[in-house]
């Protein structure tokens, strides 16, 4: 058994801190860029016109099936070789995280509205309401009260992808903790605390889903 | 029936295709104002198909409809209708639907489910909307289970809560599909009362259903669909008791036989 030393970890702790908030600002972005953009994909998807559903398809079948570090380093280093312009690191790391979630919460947004009878459409229709009145009023609520469990666990997944954002310098916890762990010698103190940090910060997250979905079900 | 009602609802030539199965093969009908008409067929008539497509709730592939003697759409130079989303919307709500399934709004209270479309559609005020709505769910016996949520109701509540989120329009012309079909049976004889109850009022009504001694009771004129086509109409006495086809007929005997 080592000879623990976490107050070494501790001693610097506030610069952990403060990578945290760096790292909780990424997720906010990035899960901003997913949740919002994940709507106009999911229309796509949606759409009888091919021209919409196909690249929409395309889109989604990309990024769900190649992995996020590789996405994550396409759009640091090979993006600006096509478009020649170089983007800071967090921008990369909200771009690349942010469009991977839009893929998956496409399908999340397009499985819930699915999940929604087609009854419903047709009760809304049959009272003289226009398509975006049924939307609205019939169902998205009903539809977004079903995705919740799905979000949370796609804001829980994105909050642990952030780490890969480290491999391109962003200065988030990971970042940070394998510059701390290097400096000073101190691995195994310094993930455990990092770990610890992660789990205070996205445990919350999964308590809440799960209760909302206890609410619901009762 | 000589009436000198005026025409509310009229279909010509109403023709739908799904895929290549021709489910209407040129329907037409009149239906004139406090007309009860029943309509009756075997499970692949058409007669659902028919029922939506006097709302427009199915577009009818050729034939148009008319409603207070306006035609809806217009001809796209091909022989067939091409409808404006907007004039559809302003068509159902004067012509209001009860479906199999009730499909009340499961997110809002019963209440909300009737003052929904007087306040987002006819732009009624909330105390208005309210008002409506509280009238409605009395006509029906449920004025005590305004705030209930759908999901606490019995199969026959959610369907009469249907019915009066349906008149909270105070459509023209009321369609009921099936309204019963889905109901445990001991539930039926609530949901009819309440439709019985509509006929007093003088109300519009077209009913697809399989309930022939309700249709024969309530009903002023009985369309029997067979294969796309109406095969027999008349009043409830000629055609349910003395059909002039031989189809009829035999359909008839298939509910009859069942009782003892």
């Amino acid at each position: 058994m080592p000879e623990l030393q976490f107050g070494v970890v501790f001693a610097d702790f506030d610069l952990l801190i403060r990578a945290a908030g760096t790292t909780a600002l990424l997720w906010a972005a990035a899960f901003s860029v997913g949740w919002s953009a994940g709507w106009i994909v999911a229309f796509g998807r949606r759409s009888p016109r091919l021209v919409l559903a196909i690249p929409a398809r395309g889109f989604v079948e990309c990024f769900r099936n190649t992995p996020v570090l590789v996405q994550l380093i396409w759009f640091y280093y090979a993006l600006p070789v096509l478009i020649g312009i170089q983007m800071p690191a967090f921008g990369a790391a909200v771009l690349a995280l942010g469009l991977n979630g839009t893929a998956y919460c496409a399908e999340i947004h397009r499985n819930g509205l699915q999940s929604v009878a087609i009854g419903q459409w047709e009760a809304g229709r049959a009272l003289g309401m226009g398509r975006l009145r049924v939307f609205f009023r019939i169902i998205l609520p009903q539809a977004v009260s079903r995705m919740i469990p799905a979000y949370t666990n796609r804001a829980v997944e994105m909050a642990k992808n952030t780490s890969v954002a480290s491999v391109i310098s962003v200065h988030e916890l990971m970042y940070n903790a394998r510059l701390f762990s290097s400096q000073n010698y101190v691995p195994l103190e310094t993930f455990t605390v990092v770990a610890g940090i992660y789990f205070v910060v996205i445990w919350p997250i999964s308590l809440a889903s799960s209760l909302i979905e206890r609410r619901r079900s009762a | 029936m000589t009436s000198p009602e005026p025409v509310v609802l009229s279909a010509t030539a109403i023709t739908k295709r799904f895929g290549t199965v021709d489910v209407l093969k040129g329907v037409d009908l009149t239906v004139r104002k406090g007309e009860r008409i029943a309509i009756l067929g075997s499970s692949g008539s058409g007669k659902s198909t028919l029922l939506r497509c006097l709302n427009l709730l199915e577009r009818p592939t050729g034939g148009t409809i008319a409603l207070d003697g306006r035609t809806i759409g217009r001809p796209d130079g091909k022989g067939c209708q091409r409808y404006d989303e907007r004039e559809l919307d302003r068509v159902r709500t004067r012509v209001g639907m009860v479906f199999q399934q009730f499909n009340l709004f499961p997110h809002m209270r019963v209440i909300e489910n009737v003052m929904e479309a007087p306040r987002g559609v006819l732009g009624k005020s909330k105390a208005e909307a309210q008002a409506i709505a509280e009238r409605q769910l009395a006509a029906v016996g449920l004025a005590e289970k305004a705030t209930a949520w759908p999901a606490q109701l019995s199969g026959g509540q959610q369907q009469r809560v249907a019915i009066a989120r349906a008149l909270a329009m105070d459509p023209e012309v009321l369609l009921l599909d099936e309204p019963t079909s889905s109901l445990d049976p001991e539930l039926v004889g609530e949901v009819l009362a309440a439709i019985r109850a509509l006929s007093d009022e003088g109300r519009t009504m077209l009913i697809v259903t399989h309930e022939l001694g309700f249709a024969f009771h309530f009903a002023t004129r009985v369309l029997f669909l067979h294969d796309g086509k109406v095969l027999e109409e008349g009043p409830p006495e000629q055609v349910l008791k003395a059909p002039r086809e031989e189809r009829t007929r035999r359909f008839i005997e298939r509910f009859t036989e069942r009782r003892f």
